[in-house]
């Protein structure tokens, strides 16, 4: 197998007594599509934090392309490749919606100013705020501040992309054109982990699925076959409704 | 497709004539004003020059400093010394001024760097006493208690006091409008993008790829430049330096934050508007002696708690003015398509 382009290697983290990550392995293979589910407060977005780098793990090494980053900062592993959005967003909010897409190139994908406005107009359309790019952000409500948080990351052109609940209160109709997006975005070659509750929207577009539980996988595998499994069903009741 | 970005909006090119007009008429000012107004409106200057690098620190970098006199004060002495010492021109030791702050702000930044938060914010006052205590050492430049600009040096930069009350006065205008034109062209800069992002959220600057240390660095070490610059002028109208006066907490920093906080930090607008308050209360109050300063404080109050943004920020927040093109807008080809047609027909 080749390296994989992201990885974890027995990573630990607690606050306090709080364990939200146990010794946790993962490898994203280049090009691939993962999953992640599990309970409120299991560690998933730690686990964002610890691969963007705003959250230092307390041991075990982050692998990017097999090389050690764990000790790099945030700002460098985004322009190497690592996007990653927020769960709650953090828009830039003195901003308009188009600059904070322009930050984004010109610091994300180390862009000239100028070069980047195509683009950014591009992945603003593609993320349907192409009609609000003049507006302040500030003003979004908090569906159009998750596109934001998704088409900045995208704007970052990254190679690995972390995305964190992006399509909670989305009419199907905006999922199915979510769902093509992120098709559009992988055709691309970029390596995509999703974190999501909307699990339909998750199974038609990833490869593999990881259940994560008290800061341990405690399931991997094809999606469908993860849903219907036995330890997904003890541990994680309440959202099935949805799938 | 192409997109086209214009920085410049209605209100923009409105605030940008109007300040055009301003400038033009106060650089006039010593043909319509007396000597008093000359010197309040240097003043005022200075003021705004302050306010509006605080800000870049505070506003945009949040870097809360409580110690920009150290800069103030190293500005005046700088120019006291090159004077003195030197037998260099006041008027060059102005920009000299500015070089050697920003060549001391460097391992200044790189001690206080190391604190963060309320400790960042005592640690920049500490740096400050400790200069304050240093130029008190300095014998040659009167100790403790002070030294004036010999009267040789003073009449070299013109021979009437009159003609050399006018230059002053240009020059503190001069060097107000070159610190705003700057901090404009920062602002609109990638660099100015950068900060924008710092103000609005750290953790998403540097998720997305904004070195968000190297930026706060960087603007330290321009202020320091420009705050020791404005310093050395302030000091050059005066005449005279002590540690006390150049090294004052309350003048170069208490009444300099109290201007950009009511006028709304994060905005270029906010200090010029700031200052304006700050001097209009101070004309109106003087004579109040104690009770000026109870009721700056009970300004200050009154504008934190109804406009936390201070009273730009509320500006921009009704009416989304900007007097300062800063903002990229993009120019929507459909607006440019509906426009067409009329273009046609103007052209018959
Ligand atoms: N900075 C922090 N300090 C202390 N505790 C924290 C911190 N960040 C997260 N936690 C705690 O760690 C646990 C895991 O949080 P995390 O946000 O990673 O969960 P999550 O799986 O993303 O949950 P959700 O589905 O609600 O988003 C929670 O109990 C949370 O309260
Ligand atoms: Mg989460």
């Amino acid at each position: 197998m080749n390296v994989p382009i992201l990885a974890l290697d027995k990573i630990s983290k607690r606050f306090g007594a709080i364990v939200v990550a146990d010794r946790v392995d993962l490898a994203l293979a280049e090009g691939e599509s993962l999953g992640i589910i599990g309970p409120n407060g299991a560690g998933k977005t730690t686990l964002f934090g610890i691969m963007s780098g705003t959250v230092p793990p307390d041991s075990g090494r982050v692998l990017y392309a097999g090389r050690d980053i764990t000790r790099m900062p945030p700002a460098q592993r985004c322009t190497m490749g690592i996007g990653r959005s927020f769960q709650i967003p953090l828009p830039f909010g003195g901003m308009s919606v188009f600059e904070n897409l322009v930050v984004a190139a010109a610091f994300g994908a180390g862009q000239r100013e100028h070069d980047a406005y195509e683009r950014c107009m591009e992945i603003l359309d593609q993320c349907g705020l192409a009609d609000k790019a003049n507006r302040s952000s500030r003003s979004l409500g908090l569906l159009d501040r998750k596109r934001l948080e998704l088409a900045r990351a995208l704007a970052t052109d990254p190679a690995v992309l972390l995305l964190d609940e992006v399509a909670g209160g989305l009419t199907e109709h905006e999922c199915q054109a979510l769902i093509e997006l992120l098709r559009a975005v992988r055709r691309q070659g970029v390596s995509i982990i999703w974190i999501e509750h909307v699990v339909h929207a998750l199974v038609a577009s990833i490869d593999r699925l990881l259940v994560l539980h008290n800061g341990a996988f405690i399931a991997e595998g094809n999606p469908q076959a993860v849903i219907r499994s036995p330890q997904v069903a003890e541990i994680y009741m309440g959202i099935e409704a949805d799938a | 497709m192409s997109v086209r970005v214009a920085f410049a909006s209605r209100s923009s090119r409105v605030g940008m004539a109007l300040c055009a007009v301003g400038i033009v008429a106060l650089a006039a000012a010593p043909f319509w004003g007396g000597r008093d107004d000359l010197a309040l409106l240097s003043e005022v200057y200075a003021y705004v020059a302050l306010a509006s690098l605080w800000n870049l620190l505070a506003g945009y970098a949040g870097l809360v400093s409580v110690g920009q006199q150290a800069y103030v004060g190293l500005g005046a002495y700088i120019l006291f010394a090159f004077a003195i010492l030197a037998g260099i021109s006041p008027l060059w030791a102005i920009p000299l001024a500015g070089i050697i702050a920003a060549g001391v702000a460097i391992p200044v930044a790189m001690l206080v760097f190391r604190l963060r938060g309320h400790y960042f914010a005592i640690g920049t006052w500490i740096v400050a006493e400790v200069f304050r205590l240093l130029a008190a050492q300095i014998s040659v430049l009167g100790g403790g208690s002070g030294i004036s600009l010999p009267a040789g040096l003073i009449i070299a930069i013109a021979p009437s006091r009159q003609l050399r009350d006018f230059i002053e006065y240009w020059i503190a205008l001069a060097l107000v409008v070159v610190i705003l034109a700057l901090i404009l062209l920062l602002l609109r800069s990638r660099y100015g993008l950068a900060l924008k992002a710092i103000r609005d959220s750290e953790l998403a600057a540097t998720c997305n790829g904004v070195d968000v240390m190297r930026t706060k660095f960087l603007v330290y070490i321009v202020t320091a430049a420009g705050t020791a610059m404005v310093g050395a002028l302030i000091f050059l109208q005066r005449l005279r330096t002590s540690p006390d006066a150049a090294f004052s907490v309350n003048d170069w920093t208490a009444f300099v934050i109290f201007i950009a906080v009511i006028g709304g930090l994060g905005r270029i607008e906010g200090p010029i508007i700031g200052t304006v308050i700050f001097f209009v209360l101070r004309q109106t109050l003087a004579d109040l002696g104690t009770f000026y300063l109870l009721m700056l404080g009970v300004v200050a109050i009154l504008v934190m708690l109804t406009a936390p943004k201070g009273i730009w920020g509320l500006v921009v927040d009704r009416l989304g003015w900007q007097v300062f093109p800063l903002e990229r807008r993009v120019v929507l080809d459909e607006r440019s398509a509906a426009r067409a047609p009329m273009a046609a027909t103007d052209g018959r």
